[in-house]
């Protein structure tokens, strides 16, 4: 008895740390579709500052300029495109990695520039609930270590 | 515990006991220090093409938080260049000692023997970051502005005053230099206790007296450590060591515990939540109120800011500990103690997030390095060929997974930790539980804004 209660622990820690990191995501259940967003970017903000859209949509951004040319790179997917004021720059994409990605400003605009970030969320964020996860199990994990 | 002696590799110690490669450092951050000021000042105003905000807030920042903290703990105090000018003047040398310098030598006052300004100092500075960080001239500002106190302390007090008691980088590099694999500490005790002159102390012709008023035969955490490694130059019996060893024992150190350090474990763990949420949310709003400094907008974000890392947070893990006595209530230390003890559970979960939030600032942010290398003063130049390079961020798709890696690692630290501070105050692993779960808690937080 006490030998299972010495172990039994670690091995849940074993098992459940690559099932957590190793799992695959579900598949997608709504069918794809076509969405387009109009994209405000004006010093330091985009706006609507966050987008979502299911896994396999075809996505179509107008980024427009409001006060200076700006960028939008999108992270994980790497893509740019850049809207000067006055003119409407448009960017099309198949969703066809899901989780949430950043897309930040990619024409330096002013102090803030670096900082200028937006979110896109491609169905699940799987990776968010797999760190949940793996800091619930990390936890665990060093609660459990006998011998410090 | 077991350690492995780095002087015992002869070229390493020679290196190491050597003023040479240690000035050398020296000179060339110093030299960096000089341009990244000119720059700020003289050069381009815009803040992403300007050396001195490239050069500190990426790549030393990088530096700093990515590889020589968690590395070499206070490494970079031992060649960082504010200080040196202060202490030349003060030593009336530059590398041996000889003959007399132009510091007073007074004592640093008793009462302010802690870092509680050191705590001040860098919640002040987080307070202007979103200015700091991006406008040159006030980088350049605030860098002069550290490099003229540190001379001003240098020659009024006795040491490296300004290291140990103001400086708002070293206040956090010392708290996080406890986690890391490597130290310098004393073979045997009874070696230096029955050395009667400890010239560790006191210097002798060899090097200098412990810069940072501390006896290295009394240590046994790197917090105050400056690395300097005068002690290795001035100690007779070959009885100083610089080990490597498993990170972060210096946290189950019971000796010297004290409520500074651990308010220095919540500003820093708070500022890394907060500046996440600002630097790297998608919140317009937050930003441009923590960059509009004198607004109203600004006072709110700055109330906020203070309710957060001085109330909020303590507050919330003051409940936890406060949970700690429920779960066993004959706990035998009183509930400060217990408060002060289980925030060192927080130092690894602090240093976690500080790497998160810097490995996707800085992998976004890199890029802007190559052209400014080129063109330091924004006048055009192209000394290497890099001022054309465009912006490109590096590993955008794998900086997400690495920030998950680190900040369950983190927790990890953290747990067990908190694990064997529980023994410390009185108690089993179940005491712990309170605190580890304000540790996730905060950790879910920080995936959220990292990765949500």
């Amino acid at each position: 008895m006490r030998m299972i209660r010495r172990w039994w622990l670690p091995a849940l820690i074993a098992l459940l740390g690559p099932a957590l990191v190793l799992a695959p995501a579900p598949l997608p259940a709504a069918p794809p579709t076509d969405r387009t967003f109009r994209i405000e970017a004006r010093s330091f903000e985009y706006t609507p500052p966050t987008l979502a859209v299911n896994p396999g949509d075809r996505v179509t951004l107008e980024l427009v300029s409001t006060d200076a040319a700006h960028g939008l790179y999108l992270d994980g997917y790497d893509l740019n495109v850049t809207a000067v004021p006055g003119q409407t720059a448009r960017l099309t994409f198949t969703a066809d990695k899901t989780g949430s990605f950043r897309f930040r400003c990619s024409v330096t605009c002013g102090p803030l520039h670096p900082f200028m970030i937006g979110k896109l969320s491609v169905g699940p964020n799987w990776l968010l609930w797999r760190g949940l996860g793996l800091a619930a199990l990390a936890s665990l994990a060093g609660l459990s270590v006998t011998r410090t | 515990m077991s350690r492995y002696d780095l002087i015992r590799i002869p070229l390493l110690k020679r290196a190491l006991v050597s003023r040479w490669p240690q000035f050398l450092a020296q000179a060339a951050a110093l030299g960096g220090f000089v341009v990244a000021i000119l720059a700020g000042l003289w050069g381009t105003p815009v803040g992403s093409h300007n050396f001195g905000i490239v050069f500190v807030w990426i790549a030393w920042w990088a530096l700093l938080m990515l590889a020589a903290v968690p590395l070499f703990g206070r490494g970079w105090c031992s060649v960082c260049p504010i200080p040196l000018t202060g202490e030349w003047l003060q030593r009336g040398a530059i590398l041996r000692p000889r003959g007399r310098g132009l510091g007073l030598g007074k004592k640093w006052p008793t009462r302010f023997r802690n870092i509680w300004i050191q705590n001040g100092s860098f919640a002040l500075v987080a307070l202007f970051s979103a200015v700091v960080l991006t406008q040159p001239n006030v980088t350049a500002l605030v860098l002069a502005a550290f490099f003229l106190a540190a001379v001003a302390t240098g020659l009024l007090f006795e040491r490296r005053a300004f290291c140990r008691y103001l400086c708002p980088v070293g206040g956090f590099i010392g708290l996080y230099s406890q986690l890391a694999p490597i130290e310098v500490r004393v073979k045997d005790r009874a070696v230096c206790a029955a050395h009667s002159q400890k010239t560790c102390y006191t210097g002798d012709a060899e090097g200098y007296g412990c810069p940072w008023q501390v006896f290295p035969g009394g240590l046994t955490k790197n917090t105050y450590c400056g690395a300097c490694l005068e002690c290795l130059r001035t100690c007779p019996e070959n009885n100083v060591a610089i080990n490597l060893r498993l990170p972060g024992g210096d946290l189950w150190q019971p000796a010297g515990r004290r409520m500074d350090e651990a308010f220095k474990a919540f500003i820093m763990l708070g500022s890394a939540v907060v500046y996440s949420a600002v630097m790297l949310g998608p919140w317009g709003a937050l930003k441009s109120a923590a960059y509009a400094v004198g607004t109203w907008a600004w006072l709110g974000y700055a109330a906020a800011f203070i309710a957060f890392v001085f109330g909020v947070l303590p507050g919330a893990f003051a409940l936890a500990t406060l949970a700690t006595l429920s779960v066993q209530p004959r706990a035998m230390q009183s509930w400060r103690k217990r408060f002060i003890i289980f925030a060192y559970a927080l130092v690894p979960l602090g240093l976690a997030a500080w790497v998160a939030f810097s490995l996707s600032f800085v992998f976004a942010n890199a890029s802007y390095l190559w052209p400014a290398l080129s063109d330091p003063l924004g006048r055009g130049w192209n000394l290497f060929g890099t001022a054309g390079l465009g912006w490109t961020p590096y590993l955008s798709s794998l900086v997400p997974a690495l920030q998950v890696a680190v900040v369950a690692g983190g927790v990890g630290w953290a747990s067990l930790t908190a694990r064997r501070l529980a023994r410390e105050a009185g108690g089993g692993r179940r005491q712990a539980l309170p605190v580890v779960a304000f540790c996730v808690a905060v950790a879910g937080g920080l995936l959220w804004l990292l990765v949500g």
